[in-house]
């Protein structure tokens, strides 16, 4: 049976549904310490005291300890994306020294026998602020004689990129039909469930401590790297371990302070430490994601062809750059143009720094910014024409026979179907009846609107060809590792650098190694996330698992076959020409005997008793994968709103996704991923929002107050794939984790404005909350 | 301190503990059943649900002494040893999980729901289900899970 390609279930199940999970809060030495830090209550304010003393004399507490304890050796949390070469980096230490520049920012911690004398403890510390003039607003933040939130650097802008192809001010001066909207992100918290956690255990003392620190990480490799060089500590006496790990959705791609404190502390204290974030703390701790301001002019012909965009953005970086903060707005730069044909692009970002919670990747990264902004100007470029979206879509895509397709970005996109995923969509979606129906509804005036919201996306995904990231200042590499070890007795274990939380790289990996290798699935078993049994990886982030770390795992497959057919030719005494492999079994072409199958063959390597001359004894093999190009998948999802124009709220009465990304290993996980990611871009566009007040105060620290979406709050969605395999590698596949979260902000967004047109509303800002649907109602409403 | 006495997965259990002690804390780090989850502080996710005396509650919510007397069924011991649960087979079969966090809550809640309610539709799952948060899976396929377990025990009842 070919193994890639089914919809099995997955391996890792078996100990999530019965608690057998080891989560990082579920790993307890004995002898661990439990951390609980006291958070800054301002936005912004000097530090001028903090007295630990009574919090130190409490019982059960171990230590008590403020940002000037570990001034002289917690170093600087790290950014590695210096996108401009004057981008302004300001110091960003693990706890708080002298400042604070966001509610939430760690000033001091207690270590105590148990939690909750921790926790008690953190009431006892007293500290000193003295306010100081809150940024809050990103556009205000960038005027002249604005407030500072670093008032060393003179500036709250930290950079301006620019990215210029084509002649856009002929564009915009000749071209009859210009759009200029503005378009909010609202700031978003990722909100993975398992909040976070680290756990770290000292082994000895003095200088050649090692440290092995447990996080609910994505990036165990990464994280292990930085925490050698934040710390000083030498890269090989610290192993990182990311057990199971409960989501992270680009809010553990990140190298954060209590990580870095965690291995300060254990050394200090020389026992085991483990902190656990509440909810709450994490709210406000675990950096955010999107918070963009983006102003977009599109100019167009009559006839609704493109001629040029024009892409203005600020991005909040909150207060200070964290790993790929910077970056994550620019990933967008490239995507603004979606899967359309146009002549002249520009785009520039300024990151701003303002008194919030950091900002940085978050589940699509820049391309749902970019997505959302093309696909809304579509949908207005349609109204404005009074064309169909789909329609005006159609003559400005690319046609399937373009491919491989330079676009305006500078990206060669390699292989795409537009037409195929749109005409299956709209097939599934039966979007003549739905518009025939919403057309009754407008004529029959019922109170009872319905939108229709088109989307047809493209992203760039499997990141990412290290010499593009080096083009952009990018401080790594994008390539991934994978090893396979054939085992004595024919069984095989897989390592992958690549750090799955959910993605089931347990049992796509598997079954990737199992057909390449022709031995049955049960016999492969995958390891991964943890830097002594993995020692290379770029880890997980950027739907690049499967696109970067499968392809790694598929060449190290075909070089244990290669050295295997060599030992092979040798046994059979044949010329390795004249085998053929199939089914885990070298035989020789032509000749009836039943050859030797690879278990059989590695016992041969295993013994070395009779191996050609200068041959290793093993067939293990491990390969580096770094990808030519990025991915391309794209697809076409289309969304109807019933929206009630008396109360403004929004049902979702249909969802259907055609999604495209290329050969698919399993189609049971992919359509989860879908899910998912549907799931979290609907949850932008209707329900969440991180809110700060005035004075830079999170009032949405709870999930009482961020409103995660329930089951009761979603659609059934109806899901779909057209198969063009990518060009630019041997599996053909594209990566899935963020497509549905990039596709669908805009699809339920263009649905809502699309049913409410005719009441002259043209914009509804996320998330269209019922009461922001009937403001809008309400000011557009001419009727 | 209170002296209590709890039922959990079968075993019993007698322990001194502070007032305040929530019961997913005694469950986790007093017992060590840390299977049972913890993902918010506002009892807002259900990550932490279990069964008290047969009928869902977040343990978060709970103080170990209200459990003094009761019993307690968390997802190791919702199936007997070395078996498993309808609904932990049907997670496993329409892939109703990813990361995972939320499902020992979410099965726990099922539990429950299919106990008030053995043929539920996929509305009255979706509203039953309002109490438990999942990131990861858009909910389709623990709605299509709920079901086929239910229709699972339906017939398994009907047989005995």
């Amino acid at each position: 049976m070919t193994e890639i390609g089914q919809a099995r279930p997955r391996s890792e199940d078996a100990r999530l549904v019965t608690g057998r999970t080891r989560w990082t809060d579920n790993i307890t030495p004995a002898g661990t310490l439990h951390v609980a830090y006291l958070r800054s209550p301002h936005a912004h304010a000097r530090i001028d005291r903090v007295d630990v003393e009574a919090a130190k004399a409490r019982p059960n507490v171990v230590a008590v300890l403020s940002g000037a304890d570990f001034a002289a050796e917690q170093g600087a949390l790290p950014c590695a994306w210096q996108v401009t070469e004057d981008m302004k980096l300001p110091a960003h230490p693990p706890m708080a020294v002298d400042e604070v520049r966001y509610v939430g920012e760690p000033v001091a911690c207690v270590v105590a026998r148990d939690r909750y004398s921790a926790v008690d403890a953190l009431e006892d510390i007293d500290v000193d602020y003295t306010p100081l003039p809150t940024v809050v607003d990103m556009e205000r933040a960038i005027e002249d004689g604005a407030d500072l939130v670093h008032s060393d650097l003179g500036t709250n802008a930290s950079y301006t990129w620019v990215f210029e192809q084509g002649d856009l001010d002929a564009a915009l001066r000749d071209a009859p039909v210009l759009l200029e909207r503005r378009f909010v992100q609202q700031r978003l918290i990722p909100t993975a469930m398992e909040p976070r956690a680290v756990l770290c255990e000292p082994d000895g003392s003095g200088p050649n401590t090692d440290f092995t620190l447990y996080s609910a990480t994505q990036i165990p490799h990464i994280l292990r790297l930085m925490l050698s060089v934040v710390t000083e500590i030498p890269e090989h006496r610290i192993r990182v371990v990311a057990p199971d790990v409960g989501g992270g959705f680009g809010s553990k791609l990140q190298v954060y302070g209590e990580e870095v404190l965690a291995l300060l502390l254990a050394r200090r204290l020389g026992r085991p430490v483990k902190w656990t974030e509440s909810r709450s703390e994490g709210n406000m701790a675990v950096h955010h994601g999107r918070d963009q301001i983006q102003k977009v002019t599109l100019a167009a012909e009559r006839d609704g062809r493109i001629r040029g965009l024009k892409v203005e953005l600020l991005a909040d970086m909150g207060a200070y750059l964290m790993l790929v903060t910077p970056g994550v707005p620019l990933l967008g730069a490239f995507m603004f143009n979606g899967i359309y044909k146009m002549d002249a692009y520009s785009f520039t970002c300024t990151g701003v720094f303002t008194n919030k919670t950091p900002t940085d990747a978050y589940r699509g990264a820049g391309r749902p910014e970019a997505t959302f902004a093309i696909e809304r100007l579509m949908d207005e470029l349609a109204a404005e024409l009074g064309v169909d979206p789909v329609e005006v879509r159609r003559r400005n895509w690319i046609a399937h026979e373009e491919f491989p397709f330079e676009t305006i970005a500078g990206l060669t996109y390699d292989t795409g179907n537009y037409e195929a995923a749109t005409e299956k969509a709209l097939a599934l979606f039966e979007y003549d009846k739905l518009r025939a129906e919403q057309n009754d509804r407008r004529e029959s005036g019922d109170p009872v609107q319905l939108g229709i919201g088109v989307s047809t996306y493209t992203e760039m995904c499997g990141l990412a060809p290290s010499r593009v990231l080096g083009s952009l200042s990018y401080g790594a590499g994008g390539w991934e590792h994978a090893s396979v070890r054939v085992l004595p007795t024919g069984k095989v274990e897989v390592v992958t650098g690549s750090s799955a939380h959910g993605q089931g790289h347990e049992t796509a990996w598997a079954q990737i190694a199992a057909d390449r290798l022709g031995v049955p699935f049960d016999d492969v078993r995958v390891l991964h996330g943890d830097t002594a049994v993995s020692p290379k990886g770029m880890d997980t982030y950027g739907s690049r698992s499967l696109a970067v770390g499968g392809v790694a795992l598929y060449r190290a497959c075909d070089k244990v076959v290669d050295k295997a057919r060599t030992i092979a030719a040798h046994l059979l005494e044949a010329s390795e020409d004249d085998l053929e492999f199939s089914a885990g079994r070298f035989s020789v072409r032509g000749v009836g005997d039943a050859g030797l199958s690879i278990q059989e063959i590695t016992q041969a390597a295993f013994a070395a008793h009779n191996l050609p001359d200068g041959l290793e004894p093993s067939l293990d093999s491990d390969a580096t994968h770094d990808p030519d190009n990025f991915s391309f998948p794209h697809g076409t999802h289309l969304c109807a709103v019933e929206i009630d124009t008396e109360t403004g709220f929004t049902k979702i009465r249909k969802y259907v996704a055609v999604d495209d990304v290329g050969n698919v290993v399993n189609p049971l996980i992919v359509e989860g991923q879908v899910h998912g990611g549907l799931a979290q871009g609907i949850a932008q566009a209707l329900y969440e929002e991180a809110v700060y007040d005035a004075d830079g105060n999170l009032t949405t620290t709870t999930m009482a107050d961020y409103l995660v979406p329930s089951a009761a709050d979603l659609p059934s969605f109806t899901t779909d794939r057209t198969e063009t395999p990518a060009a630019g590698n041997p599996l053909g596949v594209k990566g899935v984790g963020e497509a549905g979260t990039i596709a669908s902000t805009p699809a339920v967004v263009n649905a809502i404005v699309d049913g409410l047109r005719p009441f002259g509303v043209r914009d509804v800002p996320m998330p269209c909350t019922p009461e922001r649907v009937w403001n809008a109602l309400r000011e557009g409403g001419d009727r | 301190m209170p002296r209590i006495r709890v039922e959990v997965d079968g075993a019993t259990y007698e322990d001194e503990v502070e007032p305040r002690l929530l019961l997913v804390h005694y469950l986790r780090e007093r017992l060590g059943k840390v299977g049972t989850p913890v993902g918010c502080d506002t009892t807002n996710c259900g990550a932490c649900t279990v069964l008290l005396d047969g009928l869902s509650a977040k343990s978060c919510s709970v103080l170990a002494v209200q459990a003094d007397g009761r019993s307690v069924t968390t997802v190791e011991g919702l199936a007997p040893d070395g078996d498993e649960h309808p609904l932990q087979r049907s997670f496993h079969r329409e892939h109703a999980l990813q990361c995972g966090y939320c499902t020992p809550g979410m099965i726990m809640a099922s539990a429950d729901l299919l106990r008030e309610n053995p043929d539920p539709s996929e509305d009255e799952v979706r509203e039953g289900l309002e109490g438990n948060l999942c990131r990861c899976t858009g909910y389709q396929n623990i709605v299509r899970a709920v079901r086929s377990a239910a229709a699972e025990m339906r017939g398994s009842e009907v047989a005995s």
